[in-house]
């Protein structure tokens, strides 16, 4: 067995002691260290702290102990979840030498259901992109073609557990970072309901809508990881004291009844042939598993990439002020002559790359004297209008199914001369985020001819049934070939 | 009300933002904020007569009492400064005055 198992056969090849959880933790970093040169996934390894705890877990199993549900999985984690100790980087220059002195509430819950945390991976710079050019350790390139992106900003854990280094990764979704680079690299990619998941010790970019989400290469161990992952926590005010079911328990295989929204209108406009035919192929695979396709309307999805620019950034501006030269990270040099303010601001433009910068500046000028009322409070207000539209459509379907991406994945250095066009590759996914609701990208297919590039396509859920939502995407699974693929690489 | 952006506008930006731009950063800037505030009018247009502004989508209220509790030691909370004095305890700054 190695680490190319899903996570629930390795927890149960464990269990019945078939393997050892040390052997499951070689295979993981012998794996990363195979194809980390091509795919530059990892921004750093943690091999001397993963043998010690794959070595606890079988001491543990040795002296009779019940296991965890993540009993000796090998996790990766994206560089901007704290790890106490290990260097946390969120890809950015600022943080390059950032040791958190605590670690994130998920990578506790994570260890204490067992998991074996293997390394960090890269990202976009503060997870501000969508194909993670934007980091300051190089690009990622997709396990699927080296010319194309993985995927952002989370690209670094979606192409760990496309390349099968990991059967899990954790990332994290402002606007898509989590369903899209999954989408881009054919594996499974879990976006919960806002307040689902703790964000304490993520770095935070835009809280009211970032939430933290695992990837995997089923369905299954999506589930089980979100039940790990899931809970109230005393440490995020914004997490929820909502009861968290046993997921898995919920993939019946049975969706027949089920009502599957779909919005025509929304997804008729610019989306990519091949990603058209591979989401129709999608919808009949859910009509035939039994499911009611019924048509739903979402007038104010098409100003989600507006709403969503203004909204992240504005609060990304605030969240980015920490970033000063004081308390951690860069600071640029200065002579006697220099005051504070020409530290702050000299040590912020050598420390974050020109996306950040733009960002922030941009989320500075809506927040500005002037302009707050026709840019901030506006998009706060269509935000409004946008969840109404969500809680309309979801009242005459159980779920919402869409493509994840216009696209299929893009070439490396494709969109990176023109932010906008970089932004208007999320339009299927930011609106999900706007809404707090729960969503997955699943794969549904390929591109034709020779290339062969992942395709995806997500289920949206209510707020907190992610259940349900699980329950569509593993009868899709079960009823197609995509999840057995493996990546080239 | 068309955004337009000028050079003068993007250094008030980035004066508020305490951002030390380049002379090419400036430039970029102002083509590439001005494009995407262009993009972003298109909210404008929409009636939103009467409508809440939606700053969360949190259905909990997320107060808590506000009394003190165990936190970091100092040790710790200066541990990654660039510039520390650990065992006063302090960050060092530039000159203030």
């Amino acid at each position: 067995m190695t680490a190319f198992a899903t996570a629930r056969e390795i927890r149960d090849a464990i269990v019945t002691g078939e393997a050892s959880a040390v052997e499951f933790t070689r295979a993981a970093l012998a794996r990363i260290d195979q194809t980390n040169p091509t795919l530059n996934a990892f921004n750093h390894v943690v091999a001397e702290r993963a043998i010690a705890r794959a070595t606890l877990i079988d001491q543990q199993r040795a002296a009779g102990a019940t296991l965890g549900p993540l009993a000796g999985v090998p996790v990766a984690l994206k560089d901007n979840l704290c790890v106490k100790g290990v260097r946390t980087t969120a890809s950015s220059k600022i943080l390059d030498t950032f040791h958190p002195p605590y670690s994130a509430t998920v990578v506790d819950k994570l260890e204490s259901a067992g998991a074996v945390i293997v390394g960090k991976t890269n990202c976009d710079e503060f997870a501000m992109g969508s194909s993670n050019e934007n980091s300051a350790y190089g690009p990622v390139r997709n396990p699927w073609a080296s010319d194309r992106t993985p995927g952002g900003s989370s690209g670094g854990s979606a192409a760990a557990v496309a390349a099968q280094c990991v059967p899990v990764a954790l990332g994290s979704d402002t606007g898509g970072s989590i369903r899209q680079p999954a989408s881009f690299c054919g594996v499974v990619g879990l976006k919960p309901t806002y307040g689902r998941v703790s964000r304490y010790g993520l770095l935070a970019f835009a809280s009211s809508l970032d939430q933290i989400g695992p990837f995997t290469r089923t369905v299954g161990d999506a589930a089980v990881a979100l039940s790990a992952l899931s809970g109230r926590d005393p440490m995020d005010s914004t997490s929820s004291s909502e009861a968290v079911p046993d997921f898995a328990a919920a993939l019946t295989g049975n969706i027949r009844g089920v009502r599957v929204g779909v919005p025509r209108a929304f997804v008729a406009e610019g989306v990519d042939d091949t990603v058209r035919r591979a989401f129709d192929a999608a919808l009949a695979v859910l009509r035939d598993a039994g499911a009611t396709l019924v048509d739903v309307e979402l007038p104010h999805a098409r100003y989600a990439i507006p709403v969503y620019y203004l909204i992240c950034t504005a609060e990304a501006s605030s969240n980015l002020a920490r970033y000063d030269g004081v308390k951690y990270g860069h600071r640029a040099a200065t002579t006697r002559d220099d005051t504070l303010t020409t530290m702050y601001s000299r040590t912020r433009d050598e420390g974050f790359g020109a996306e950040v910068k733009r960002r922030i500046m941009l989320g500075t000028y809506v927040l500005s004297a002037g302009y707050y009322d026709a840019f901030y409070l506006k998009a706060l207000q269509v935000r409004t209008l946008l969840r109404q539209d969500y809680a309309r459509a979801l009242e005459l379907a159980d779920v919402i199914v869409m493509p994840t991406s216009p696209t299929p994945p893009f070439r490396l250095g494709e969109k990176t001369d023109d932010p906008l066009q970089m932004y208007l590759a999320d339009i299927f996914t930011v609106s999900v985020n706007l809404a707090g609701l729960p969503g997955v990208s699943i794969p549904c297919g390929f591109t034709d001819g020779g290339d062969r590039l992942p395709l995806g396509f997500q289920v949206i859920g209510r707020m907190f049934d992610e259940a349900t939502m699980l329950r569509v995407a593993d009868a899709h699974e079960r009823a197609t070939p995509w999840a057995k693929s493996v990546a080239p690489v | 009300m068309p955004t337009t952006l000028t050079i003068e506008d993007v250094e008030r930006i980035a004066r508020l933002a305490n951002l030390e731009l380049t002379q090419d950063e400036k430039q970029l800037f102002t083509k590439q904020l001005a494009d995407i505030l262009a993009y972003a009018e298109q909210v404008q247009g929409i009636d939103t007569t009467g409508v809440e502004a939606t700053a969360h989508v949190n259905a909990h209220a997320v107060d808590r009492p506000d009394e003190p509790r165990p936190s970091l030691e100092v040790s710790e909370a200066v541990a990654n400064a660039p510039d520390a004095a650990p065992q006063a305890g302090l960050f060092r700054v530039p000159r203030v005055i």
